[in-house]
């Protein structure tokens, strides 16, 4: 956050900032609803602020001008971030950015499907995550959580695409029986390579494809909603599934997020613990991601290799060490559910082991590899800038050149203690990004033996009784204890009223957990911030003019997890 | 069953029902309908570790046509419920549904308005799986259980199965 964005706003804008607030370290600054365009413009083109990281709806049903409309700015050069406020009565419409932020575009579509804002002159405003034919609007504070609508119909996306425009072979031939009419072609949203419930409509020139639009929402299991309707603590299982190949890391920066807010710091064991587990998290996510993407080019024998050494690291480590293989609910504010059992630091080295042989082996068979090279190499090709217009994040931008990374660029939990390289690409395109991921691995596992050997004895949880749960022989023997316990589970953590925006380097990208607390045990908004569904609105524009085989493969090497794209 | 091991022709006897049954078993052709968590943990099952082709089941069919296994793994939202009618009703008779997990066969922890609660409210069920996700020996015991209810069935998909898809 930067004071100095603040400053330069008002010196630009003068009266035209309503008000400007400080929440958490956090600053934001009040603009009307007509001048937003102007302000964002001037932020990113004089204050270099590159990418709108995401637009966040919250809705005060007490207030006259009911919801408020969040836009979280960064600028990666300055190092710096700003969050600008609209305010919006029920029935009025504000100015679309999608003009300037190309990740406006589908954010936009979002906060319009659960809250119904309206946004002017939007390019294209529909309904994102629920079903066409939804009534009401999700989020809204009066819209009841269980009542479902059943869908009739699904959508037609084909009357999406304007028929035949823009082909160049349509007009050539005359007559109804054109031999060159273009395909329409629907990939999902059950389809073996699509990794998730997603669905995408190609209109097709031979195997070319002409025009592409994708639809997501498949998945949507309203992890906002829920979060809503449950305490801050029970909220924590919910985000395992959000990006369910990695759920540790979910978990570690959903807990550092609603710290912030507390403004509490956990102790130095448990934040070492933090920082090994998602790293371990990450080189699960990018097996996962690395060897499926190998399977959909046709490499099996990847996938066995990678796999393996996945479900070596469940069994042996993941499992001892919380009891279940994907749905780890390992973190809890203000600490950890339980310290590490013993013989972890072997069972890691043993698997970090055989994970190096097997990096090696699938790099030995991929990187000269005429069939992979000709398969990645320049294909599904996006540069810096409309990566971070899209708002970008994670390997898929260091594939374009850019060394952002949120753990070297904003450290938490003890980052900056580690040396690590962050890698990079030259391209942006799909073999860049399957080697960015390969080479973070290598770096995952130094962090991983750096944590190790930092490791001292220490307490695992914060000892403060409004938000660790006390120990169990403190429940079972004192009044006090069983007070405490009963307090913080039927009641939740009171979280102080305020707001904070708390992100980190996930396995795809930037996680944040944007969380707004009126002051009860339960959150008031929980906004994730998914780095897949950014990634995910560029993928029309990365596949026209491509081979659709050439899709397949690009939408392997951008991880596409729906449990987050949907949430 | 019965085998004459003297006559020197070896013939063997049983019924029609209980070869072609025996022969079902152990060829599922599986439909993984995954959607989310689960479809990761079916992945694994898959994979060479746990290896479901010990079962008879490996060959993975992503077309309804071509498999008589459906194996929903995942939540299913209001939005996929057409889907995953069409689905079940491209799939040629005989055929068997598993419900894995807990979002699948009831909705598990997401009681909202977007989950279906439960896929029994659409398309019948054979097994259903527990677990969030069940793990991968999980998933292969009710294989294991599917197999035996396999073998007992009629030559014929009996009435029960042709039952109306429910909404």
């Amino acid at each position: 956050m930067s004071q100095k964005l603040v400053d330069s706003l008002k010196s630009e804008f003068g009266d035209k900032i309503v008000s400007v607030n400080n929440s958490c370290g956090d600053e934001s600054v009040l603009v009307p609803g007509d001048s937003l365009p102007a302000v964002l413009k001037y932020l990113k083109e004089s204050e270099s602020c590159e990418q709108l990281t995401d637009v966040i709806g919250v809705d005060y049903p007490e207030r006259t001008e009911r919801f408020e409309v969040n836009y979280l700015l960064r600028s990666i050069a300055n190092k710096s971030r700003i969050n600008v406020k609209v305010a919006v009565e029920e029935g009025m419409d504000i100015p679309t950015v999608s003009d300037i932020y190309k990740s406006a575009n589908w954010a936009e579509r979002e906060v319009f499907d659960l809250y119904g804002v309206k946004f002017r002159n939007h390019p294209d405003l529909r309904r994102i995550l629920c079903h066409h034919e939804f009534e009401g609007h999700a989020l809204r504070k009066d819209y009841p959580i269980e009542q479902g609508q059943f869908l009739s119909t699904p959508e037609k996306l084909i009357d999406d695409i304007e028929y035949h425009g823009g082909a160049f072979r349509a007009d050539e031939v005359e007559g109804e029986d054109n031999p060159f009419d273009l395909l329409n072609v629907n990939i999902g949203p059950s389809h073996p390579a699509t990794h998730g419930a997603l669905r995408i409509e190609v209109q097709l020139d031979g195997e070319t494809i002409v025009k592409a639009k994708s639809e997501i929402g498949y998945l949507h299991r309203c992890f906002e909603k829920e979060a809503e309707d449950h305490t801050w603590s029970q909220v924590m299982p919910y985000t395992d599934r959000l990006n369910y190949v990695s759920s540790m890391l979910n978990n570690c920066i959903y807990a550092s997020s609603v710290e912030k807010l507390l403004g509490v710091e956990v102790p130095q064991r448990a934040q070492i613990i933090r920082v090994i587990v998602s790293e371990l998290s990450r080189i699960i996510d990018h097996l996962v991601c690395i060897c499926a993407n190998l399977v959909d080019i046709g490499a099996l024998t990847n996938y066995w290799y990678f796999y393996n050494i996945r479900e070596g690291i469940y069994y042996d480590i993941i499992e001892p060490l919380c009891g279940s293989r994907l749905t780890t609910n390992f973190a809890r504010i203000g600490g950890l559910s339980h310290d590490l059992f013993d013989g972890f630091e072997d069972a890691v080295e043993k698997h970090l082991q055989k994970m190096e042989v097997a990096i090696k082996e699938v790099t030995g068979l991929i990187a000269r590899n005429r069939i992979f090279l000709d398969r990645t190499v320049d294909v599904g090709v996006l540069t810096t800038d409309e990566a971070l217009s899209y708002g970008y994040t994670g390997p898929c931008l260091r594939a374009t050149g850019l060394d952002y990374d949120v753990r070297k660029h904003a450290p938490y939990s003890g980052y900056e203690d580690y040396k690590f390289d962050v890698p990079i690409g030259e391209n942006g395109d799909t073999r860049d990004r399957i080697m960015v991921r390969m080479e973070e691995m290598y770096q995952s596992a130094s962090i991983i033996r750096q944590g190790i050997q930092k490791l001292t004895p220490g307490p695992i949880a914060l000892d403060n009784a409004s938000v660790s749960l006390p120990p169990k022989e403190s429940v079972y023997g004192s009044i006090e204890g069983v007070m405490n316990q009963f307090k913080l589970i039927s009641e939740g953590i009171k979280v102080p009223a305020g707001e904070a925006y708390g992100y980190g380097e996930g396995a795809n990208g930037e996680l944040g957990f944007f969380c707004v607390s009126d002051g009860t045990g339960q959150p008031h908004r929980l906004k994730v911030r998914p780095p897949c569904f950014p990634i995910f609105s560029a993928f029309d524009e990365i596949i026209e003019g491509l081979m659709i085989a050439d899709a397949i493969a690009i939408l392997g090497s951008i991880n596409i997890i729906a449990g987050e794209l949907d949430r | 069953m019965a085998v004459a091991l003297d006559n020197p022709s070896n013939f063997m006897t049983t019924r029609l029902r209980q070869a072609v049954n025996w022969g079902r078993k152990y060829s599922l052709w599986p439909l993984p309908f995954g959607t989310a968590c689960c479809a990761i943990e079916f992945m694994s099952t898959v994979s060479s570790y746990n290896d479901i082709s010990r079962f008879g089941a490996e060959a993975v069919r992503f077309s309804p046509r071509q498999s008589d296994l459906l194996l929903v793994a995942g939540t299913i939202s209001y939005k996929q419920v057409p889907i995953l009618k069409t689905i079940y009703a491209q799939m040629c008779e005989p055929k068997w549904v598993i419900s894995m997990g807990a979002c699948a066969s009831t909705g598990g922890f997401y009681n909202n308005y977007s989950t279906l609660q439960g896929i029994d409210k659409i398309i019948p069920v054979d097994y259903y799986v527990a677990g969030c996700p069940p793990t991968p020996e999980n998933l292969l015991s009710a294989l294991v259980s599917l197999q035996d209810r396999v073998q007992n069935e009629g030559l014929v998909p009996s009435a029960e199965r042709h039952q109306q898809v429910i909404r």
